[in-house]
């Protein structure tokens, strides 16, 4: 029974953070090549048209992949939390199902429009085909966190006494208190990661000195979305999901935040520390005194509850999980904020083209908001847990009670293998895409 | 009310079936019958700017499913485990087949994605077909073991198989001989709709072998048929109960079989969509005279213990299915205009649009 769950846990874990790496690329890309093509509408400057061009070629493998990917997030909910499903579809059925009917639909018929019409119907056509394919999955993105802020702060629903979860209040899914500043958050962190990757490549043309002007483009645009773009994901977005953490679960904070007690006088933001949770105290740690409670109520000596405050029962399940999966994403999204912060100065200056040292800095930081996408999304997850709705059902209340660890094990091994070899056929093209670099087409 | 959703349910899969169900055929067609690159590039163009739409389909009569009848989507995609996470793995190979064959310009990397986009649609069409049976056969709901149920009533597991692949066995398994033959049938019937949403979309060259391919295997079809209605009676000893008590209900089984008399013509056929609508009678008929046949079962029991599982038993509650009723037509609304324009902009022949070619 535990071994059944470990594996269910792990599969849906495994499987969810893979598929993620191409939505949150896809959500902001799809804005950034709106962008693009609408600036070419603008200006009739075909560098534009021409960008946004190579830009739908590598949206358009990272959307494709997100879509294989995804299928069997809404399987899996089927066959491995068969009881969650049972028990609560028909709440987060409700949700789920409108994800398919209004957001797959939208971005599916339209992104075969957007990939292959431009010739059939001219630039604006092209360009709302595209603004399609970009509300398409931001209204997805907004679905599945509706679906997830339920699940967190469950609303709108009765427990009948068979122990079935029904819905009593529709509107009040999409106005969850835990919706909106989620979902701002999240999407925020999605143009982050187009922001740096739009960046990335930039700079990597620059400093190969091929196909350079694409690379300045590339680069003025990308850092202008990525400083706005980290900014919002800080504040207020972030600010606020960290707001109703403390307000909803405040034992998860006091997690996340490493606070094993209760401090009297204001609690200290921990910077670096390993959670010894066996002696219920951070280890070699580096803190700054009073800056949580300011941060959290504005009040330099405001008591935050620590983890002595609750029963061990309500513990999440994996605190120095947490714990480094929150530290890790804040650290990134500082880091984040300040590089972008120095590259928008040097671009003012017009000096950013030629400061190698931002440019390699710039380069190199491409993989880190998918890891603080990730951890962001763990913080969340491991957050919740020992349950799947939060207060209300237990995780290991909702796996699939006839499918046997054995067979599960036996799936889990297989999608490693095919996620593998996806994860690797996805690098080489990628790899060959930006080699061969943006096309100049005459118009 | 859940007769609205159950009747919705039933025509977002026959649509599925419709629509991804050329995609299937064209990838078996280019599996066995496609020999030249011109013959290949036909085909795929054919389906290029379609086949992740029309898989959507999936998606969201999946979603209905999930919240309309949550019992059952638990009960049946946990108890068909291991078949659901196959049917996942190879519509990825599909998928991928087709994307990513035209990214690299080498014959041996395009030989590989034409085998898995190929193989993967067969066996898809092979599994959905095994699919329906299992549902039309039932399972021990609840796994009775000697009379005493082992889990909640509503809940089973099968293997991929029992050693004598026999549908009346005490331990049944998905893949049994009856399964097969439904299967079978599934694999044929898509072949056929896949070569006639080809020859309607394309003025490739292979359009007159594919013809001929409709006209005999619309016959293989027919023999398919006959044979399974002949050995219904043993899965279920009164198939057609629901028919008799309710006469209306023979529209399907006469447009079912309006589709395979059609295709009979198919040489003559002046128009080239006339094959298409018929093998689309084929499938929506076919379809509705199963589900026809086992209503108001979704899942029958194998067992005299547990009951089947009904459209009553495994709905949600009210309020949840009647505030998705308005949502549901708005997004209706929304997706068939999307079809209109999508088809509009690709409609006749697609043989110029270039897919793959990125």
């Amino acid at each position: 029974m535990e071994d059944m769950l470990f594996y269910d846990r792990i599969q849906f874990a495994f499987t969810v953070t893979f598929h993620y790496l191409f939505p949150q690329l896809t959500m902001g890309l799809s804005l950034m090549i709106v962008y693009f093509k609408w600036k070419f509408l603008k200006t009739k400057i075909d560098k534009y048209n021409d960008a946004a061009k190579f830009w739908m070629k590598i949206f358009a493998l990272n959307f494709a992949m997100g879509v294989v990917t995804g299928i069997p997030m809404e399987f899996q909910f089927g066959t491995n939390w068969a009881k969650f499903s049972e028990l609560t579809g028909g709440i987060i059925g409700q949700t789920l199902a409108m994800e398919g009917m209004f957001s797959f639909f939208l971005e599916s018929s339209f992104l075969g429009l957007f990939l292959f019409g431009e010739k059939l119907l001219g630039h604006k056509l092209h360009f709302l085909t595209g603004f399609l394919v970009f509300l398409g999955s931001w209204a997805s993105g907004f679905l599945i966190i509706a679906t997830h802020s339920w699940m967190q702060y469950p609303v709108g629903y009765e427990i009948l006494e068979n122990g079935k979860y029904v819905l009593n209040n529709f509107s009040a899914l999409f106005s969850n208190p835990w919706l909106w500043p989620s979902y701002l958050h999240n999407q925020a962190a999605s143009v982050v990661t187009s922001a740096f990757v739009v960046s990335a490549i930039g700079a990597f043309y620059v400093l190969s000195n091929k196909h350079s002007e694409f690379g300045k483009l590339f680069l003025k645009t990308g850092v202008v979305f990525g400083l706005v773009s980290s900014i919002i994901v800080a504040f207020p977005t972030g600010d606020l999901a960290a707001k109703n953490v403390v307000e909803h679960q405040p034992v998860t904070f006091a997690a996340m935040e490493g606070l094993f007690e209760t401090q009297p006088k204001g609690s200290e933001i921990v910077l670096i520390g390993q959670p010894n949770v066996l002696e219920k105290k951070l280890d070699n740690k580096i803190a700054v005194p009073n800056i949580l409670s300011f941060l959290t109520y504005q009040k330099w000596d405001a008591q935050i509850k620590g983890l002595n405050e609750f029963d061990e029962a309500l513990y999440p399940t994996n605190i120095p999980g947490l714990y480094y999966a929150y530290h890790i994403m804040v650290g990134l999204g500082t880091i984040f904020i300040g590089l972008m912060l120095l590259a928008s100065v040097q671009l003012f200056r017009k000096k950013l083209y030629g400061t190698k040292w931002i440019l390699w800095a710039l380069m190199f930081m491409a993989p880190f908001p998918y890891i603080a996408n990730t951890t962001g999304w763990y913080t969340a997850e491991l957050g919740r847990q020992p349950w799947l709705v939060y207060n209300l059902l237990r995780t290991s209340e909702g796996a699939s009670p006839t499918v046997s660890s054995g067979n599960t094990l036996f799936t889990l091994l297989g999608f490693i293998g095919l996620y593998l070899l996806l994860g690797l056929l996805f690098l080489i093209l990628i790899g060959k895409i930006v080699n061969k670099g943006p096309q100049t087409v005459k118009h | 009310m859940e007769l609205f959703w159950y009747i919705t349910l039933m025509i977002m899969l026959a649509v599925y079936l419709i629509l991804d169900g050329y995609d299937f055929g064209a990838g078996i067609i280019h599996l066995f019958f496609a020999k030249t690159e011109k013959d290949k590039k036909a085909i795929t163009n054919a389906i290029g700017p379609f086949w992740d739409a029309n898989e959507v389909w999936l998606i969201a009569a999946g979603g209905v499913l999930f919240f309309a009848f949550p019992t059952l989507y638990a009960s049946s995609f946990s108890g068909f485990y291991l078949p659901l996470i196959m049917i996942l793995w190879l519509l990825i190979f599909r998928a991928i087949g087709l994307e990513l064959r035209g990214q690299v310009n080498n014959h041996l990397w395009q030989a590989v994605w034409d085998k898995a986009f190929g193989i993967a649609s067969l066996l898809l069409a092979l599994f959905f077909g095994i699919a329906l049976g299992n549902v039309v056969r039932g399972v021990n709901l609840g796994m009775v073991e000697n009379g005493v149920s082992t889990h909640e009533a509503h809940y089973f597991f099968l293997p991929l198989w029992n050693p004598t692949f026999s549908p009346q066995a005490e331990h049944l398994g998905i893949i049994d001989w009856f399964t097969v033959l439904l299967g079978l049938v599934a694999v044929v019937a898509l072949t056929i709709h896949g070569a006639n949403w080809i020859i309607f979309k394309t003025n490739s060259e292979l359009n007159t072998k594919l013809r001929k391919v409709v006209f005999v295997l619309n016959a293989v079809l027919l023999v398919l048929v006959v044979v399974s209605l002949l050995i219904w009676h043993i899965i279920e000893p009164n198939p057609f109960h629901n028919f008799l008590e309710t006469p209306w209900l023979w529209i399907f089984p006469v447009i079912t079989f309006t589709g395979i008399f059609g295709l009979f013509k198919v040489k003559s056929f002046t128009k080239d969509g006339l094959g298409f609508v018929f093998s689309s009678l084929f499938l929506f008929g076919g379809f509705a005279s199963t589900a026809a046949s086992i209503f108001p079962k979704l899942l029958p029991s194998t067992n005299n213990i547990n009951p089947s599982l009904t459209i009553e038993n495994v709905a949600a509650h009210e309020y949840g299915l009647s505030v998705g009723m308005n949502w549901f037509f708005i997004a209706l609304l929304l997706v068939v205009v999307y079809l209109i324009v999508q088809y509009k902009v690709f409609k006749g022949k697609m043989d110029d649009v270039g897919y793959g070619e990125h």
